[in-house]
């Protein structure tokens, strides 16, 4: 039931895009077409769903305060946690080059429609907040598990609901000043607002 | 050949100024025409999280200056070693090290601030602008320029997520750096005047409408129109 509950907060009240402004770049960037959204949103799932538990092995065996007392019991006092960042980028970087390898071998059809957006991923800042949220609020190898596929949801459903929008407006008579970026970022605040209602929900 | 021909062999072409013109376009040009969030559509990410209030927001501003003047100058001087096969990692390291030291410094001297910026300082790692310059420009240019091209454009990003700071903490909290002003100037009209704020722009959804609205403002001026 707290999974349940952890997993429908991050995809719609804590949605990586409306609440936290994480992943921006893409979302703006790649959100013209509905499939091509689908693609990107499929890939960031997917990363997001992988590197979050991952990371979290890593934060919790190796560079949290006394993770290394698995190792030997005079290794309590080590804190390791300022190498988060590097490590929690290095980790991110070693497994989307992995999954792209994984996927061009066992599934062309899939690397046609991801392969593109895979290495985009690398450096995208929702998958490195994922990471550095799942280790800031302390949670269990599940909960970063539920919570890391969660947000990914959450992001795949923001930017194919906008890839659609942006797709109608198309044929509209928008401004010059506002045509691409502006109109793009008032949409985004009126999808906000509408994420806004699930505020309330508490399972 | 003797060694005063030589010296002035080495010599003969003048340095180019500390501030040519040239130079100078490097820093100027992403300020207003080639400015990186309301143009090239760069570092939003990290740009909108920090802007409820004007100080954490100054912080996060110094921090990417720091940061990506910085990692253009030691990329720069690495160009040439660097294999172009793994040259994102290579930047991915050197950026991840550069934004550790200035996690850590904000946390020896200033707490509250890292508490409060909480994930976006480590988000610095992967804003757009810092790889962006990186490969657009650090990878291809001598360190000296490279700094000013980093400056240029941390400047640019931060003029504009000072201005969207501003107006949001003006109208959503009525205050500017912390100062109340609402109350001060409803304070001058007697007591019973008030200026109410607008809960909206504390959300993130105020800083997308402000940020759409800067955009476009800033687009008119210039007559950028995407396509």
């Amino acid at each position: 039931m707290e999974l349940i509950s952890l997993g429908i907060r991050s995809i719609f009240i804590d949605n990586m895009i409306f609440a936290y402004f994480l992943g921006m770049c893409s979302f703006l960037a790649v959100s013209k077409k509905v499939s091509t959204a689908i693609g990107l949103g499929a890939a960031v799932v997917f990363v997001l769903g992988v590197t979050v538990p991952f990371n979290w092995v890593l934060n919790e065996f190796v560079l949290k305060e006394g993770a290394l007392t698995w190792v030997s019991a005079d290794m309590a006092s080590i804190d390791l946690s300022f190498l988060r960042f590097i490590m929690f980028i290095a980790i991110i970087a070693g497994i989307v080059q992995l999954v792209e390898m994984i996927v061009e071998k066992f599934s062309p059809a899939l690397y046609g429609q991801l392969g593109i957006f895979l290495p985009l991923i690398a450096v995208n800042c929702a998958i490195l907040g994922g990471g550095l949220f799942m280790a800031q609020r302390d949670y269990t190898i599940a909960e970063s598990a539920v919570y890391g596929f969660g947000s990914g949801l959450g992001f795949m459903l923001a930017i194919v609901l906008l890839a659609a929008i942006r797709e109608k407006i198309k044929y509209s008579h928008v401004p010059n000043g506002l045509k691409g970026l502006g109109i793009t970022m008032l949409l985004t605040g009126l999808m906000g607002i509408a994420f806004m209602s699930f505020m309330g929900i508490d399972l | 050949m003797s060694a005063e021909t030589l010296e002035k062999a080495i010599e003969k072409k003048p340095a180019e100024a500390l501030l040519s013109k040239r130079r100078k376009r490097i820093v100027a040009d992403p300020l207003v025409d080639e400015n990186p969030i309301t143009v090239q559509v760069l570092g939003i990410c990290s740009a909108l999280a920090v802007t409820t209030q004007m100080q954490p927001t100054l912080v996060m501003a110094i921090s990417v200056t720091f940061v990506v003047a910085l990692a253009n100058v030691v990329i720069s001087m690495m160009r040439n070693t660097i294999p172009s096969r793994v040259r994102i990692i290579v930047q991915l390291a050197v950026v991840a090290t550069l934004v550790t030291l200035v996690s850590e410094v904000l946390k020896a001297f200033a707490y509250d601030m890292y508490k409060e910026l909480s994930v976006f300082i480590g988000l610095i790692i992967t804003n757009c602008i810092v790889m962006g310059r990186l490969e657009a420009f650090a990878m291809g240019n001598k360190p000296y320029d490279s700094m000013l091209d980093g400056l240029g454009s941390a400047l640019g990003y931060s003029w504009i997520i000072l201005t969207v700071a501003f107006f949001r903490e003006l109208w959503g909290s009525g205050s500017v750096f912390g100062i109340p002003v609402f109350d001060y100037v409803s304070s001058l009209f007697g007591p019973d005047f008030s200026l109410a704020t607008n809960g909206l722009m504390v959300t993130p959804v105020g800083a997308f409408i402000i940020l759409g609205l800067i955009v476009w403002v800033q687009r008119t001026k210039t007559g950028y129109v995407e396509h």
